[in-house]
């Protein structure tokens, strides 16, 4: 085991997987960092150092470095992928999915299935998502409760950096399109990353906590929120059982209705607003296939419905909290 | 055309409010006083002020990411808009908006804009608007040299062709759309000027580090939108003095890049060189101003740190306007 940091985890992976297949082609804005100026290639190197050396190591024709135009980058991976290569795109950050949804969404999402099964589209989109910068409502929005709904897409949203090295392994040796989804909260995060050339597969959940009273469910900067919850709760000996869904395309419906059917509570937290957003999903999941189990009602722990504020007590206010996820719950133990 | 004293003593205030402004942000920021992303205007207060001298509050402007020059010379409030910086809800925007999104529309300011190249077709429906209404209106989208590789930029410039819309593309070419130069990602040469003309619209270039040719350009292609003859575009030439962002270590940029565009392409030291040496303005003056818009800028920054804060309740309201 080595520590590691979640950002590197991103590059490092990336890195490997350049030099283990050369049809990997990295390609977004300030991907190199320093195109066309004094400073020359790299002198940045990306935003979210997410892609730091290689240009050098690559070079320009599998690192390319883009102009502003999200829709062509979207695009071209499209290309790309349904050439041979397997390009992993980077959006900036996640709200700009909005400028390129129609190549997200009508093309690089659907070619599988209009193509009639003849052919394959293995692009991976990585971009930065959700809140807690002060960033305002056009630069902190969580995607995955947009993208997850579009037939097609497979949407993962790593809590670790440990998985954030299987997922994205996994995410660019696969043959469909991946929205890999990175929280900017935890790109300066460490953590225990196994040696070897280990993959995780998609839709298999990770119990990040065991416990027989309470199931949480969460993803992505939420598992942390939800885990912190979790601990404090454990010295008042309650239980709870915390999934980690990893992908929430295609998601492990088993291990969430295994463990509803041990405590008979969930409690899902999810840091998009609650509308059509990951939580509805699972709820009706398990109301649809877990009903008897239950012995309270399903909470759901969300941002509000609206765009994500700016000022900092707004946004605090904005986005779930360990609190919320204690009182949520205490309260479907309390139920009855 | 000769600018009145008036006009000339105006112009320069404005200029100097915006760098005042934003040098006092580019302290305050790096003490941690103010969270989000904030992309400061210093260096480009020539293209604003210049562009916006001819406006008023009926002719429109959609801005950028780097808005603050574009809403001071539009006429927003100082104190507003620092108290939306700091998140108050006496901001302009509540503090729901923060820098990258203050807007007045009161004042014919529509926003600036945490999206690159979204503020191009906005202006073309706010033109088509002012068309409607035949009093010889107009609207303008500021953009960069990074916003005019976006598709939205092409789009809203063709749309403006075809509905002859009274609108304006302002690019502001800082050679730079972040950490990238306009030799690499703008194809055309790094001439935008000729990708709006290949698109059917008159268009003018200009030093926009020179108050005068911004407003001389402008005086010229003004008349001609006013009167009816379809959208223009001009690429100003301009310098960005600070990073993209605020702590960007801008180690893209050239050995003595800074100190050099400071010296040479300063557009209120040109703008003070130009007055004195016409005999227009005498440097006391010049001064006097300098010293009302940080006293002003100040000002702001007190009440900014004494108004009031939102709370929880806030983030529910103005979502909709029925609910
Ligand atoms: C759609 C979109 N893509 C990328 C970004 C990230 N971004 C913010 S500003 C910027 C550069 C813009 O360059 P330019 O248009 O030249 O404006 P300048 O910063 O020079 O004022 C980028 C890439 C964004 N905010 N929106
Ligand atoms: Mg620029």
């Amino acid at each position: 085991m080595a520590e590691m940091m979640y950002r590197d985890a991103v590059r490092e992976t990336i890195r490997e997987e350049m030099a283990r297949d050369e049809s990997v082609v990295v390609l977004g804005e300030d991907v190199v960092g320093g195109m066309g100026t004094a400073g020359g290639p790299e002198a940045i190197g990306g935003i979210w150092s997410t892609s730091t050396g290689l240009f050098e190591q690559f070079g320009a024709s599998r690192v390319i470095d883009t102009p502003i135009s999200e829709s062509a980058i979207v695009g071209t991976a499209g290309g790309l992928a349904l050439s041979g290569k397997r390009p992993v795109a980077e959006l900036m950050f996640a709200d700009f999915i909005g400028v390129s949804l129609d190549q997200l969404w009508n093309q690089i999402g659907k070619f599988r299935y209009m193509f009639g099964g003849k052919t394959r589209c293995p692009a991976v989109i990585r971009m930065a998502y959700g809140g807690g910068y002060n960033a305002a409502a056009q630069h902190s929005q969580c995607v995955h409760q947009i993208l997850t709904g579009m037939p097609g897409l497979k949407v993962v949203m790593p809590s670790t950096p440990e998985d954030v090295r299987g997922l994205l392994r996994t995410a660019i040796r696969g043959d469909d399109p991946v929205m890999f989804l990175e929280h900017k909260a935890l790109y300066g995060v460490s953590g225990e990353v196994p040696e070897g050339d280990y993959t995780i597969p998609f839709g298999h959940a990770r119990q990040v906590t065991a416990g027989e009273d309470v199931t949480v469910v969460a993803t992505g900067m939420m598992v942390g929120v939800a885990e912190a919850a979790a601990e404090r709760m454990a010295e008042d000996g309650i239980g709870v059982d915390l999934l980690d869904l990893r992908t929430t395309s295609p998601m492990d419906e088993e291990a969430i209705l295994d463990s509803v059917e041990v405590t008979g509570r969930l409690v899902i937290v999810d840091e998009a607003p609650p509308r059509c957003n990951l939580a509805t999903d699972i709820a009706a999941l398990v109301a649809r296939k877990a009903f008897s189990s239950l012995r309270a009602p399903v909470e759901m722990v969300t941002a509000p419905h609206s765009p994500v504020p700016f000022a900092l007590e707004l946004e605090q206010a904005y986005l779930p909290s360990d609190d919320q996820v204690e009182a949520a719950v205490r309260k479907t133990l309390d139920y009855r | 055309m000769q600018l009145s004293r008036e006009q000339l003593l105006q112009a320069y205030r404005r200029m100097a409010t915006i760098r005042a402004f934003e040098e006092r942000l580019h302290d305050v920021i790096a003490t941690g006083e103010v969270a989000g992303f904030t992309h400061l205007y210093c260096g480009q207060e020539a293209v604003a002020v210049g562009v916006c001298e001819h406006l008023d509050t009926e002719d429109k402007i959609v801005s950028t990411h780097r808005g603050h020059g574009h809403c001071l010379a539009k006429g927003c409030d100082v104190q507003g808009m620092m108290k939306e910086i700091w998140g108050s809800t006496e901001g302009l925007c509540k503090g729901k908006g923060g820098s990258m999104h203050i807007a007045d529309v009161d004042k014919g300011m529509l926003g600036a804009n945490g999206i690159v190249g979204a503020g191009a077709p906005i202006a073309v429906g706010a033109a088509l608007s002012n068309k409607l209404d035949g009093e010889g209106r107009v609207a303008i989208a500021f953009s960069g040299d990074g916003a005019c590789n976006q598709g939205t930029t092409f789009e809203a410039m063709n749309m403006a062709v075809v509905t002859n819309a009274p609108c304006i593309f302002v690019f502001e070419n800082n050679h730079y759309s972040e950490h990238t130069g306009d030799d690499y990602a703008v194809g055309t040469a790094n001439d935008i000027a000729s990708r709006a003309e290949a698109f059917g619209m008159r268009v003018w270039r200009a030093d926009g580090c020179d108050f005068f040719a911004v407003y001389e350009t402008m005086r010229e292609l003004l008349e001609y939108v006013r009167a009816g003859n379809g959208p223009a575009a001009v690429e100003f030439d301009t310098e960005r003095f600070y990073g993209h962002f605020e702590g960007d270590p801008q180690n893209y940029r050239g050995d003595g890049e800074l100190d050099r565009i400071r010296k040479e392409r300063d557009c209120l030291q040109i703008f003070r060189q130009r007055v004195s040496e016409a005999g227009l303005l005498e440097t006391d003056a010049l001064d006097e101003l300098d010293k009302a818009a940080h006293a002003d800028v100040e000002a702001a920054v007190e009440a900014a740190r004494a108004a009031p804060r939102p709370t929880a309740e806030d983030v529910l309201t103005d979502v909709y306007v029925t609910y």
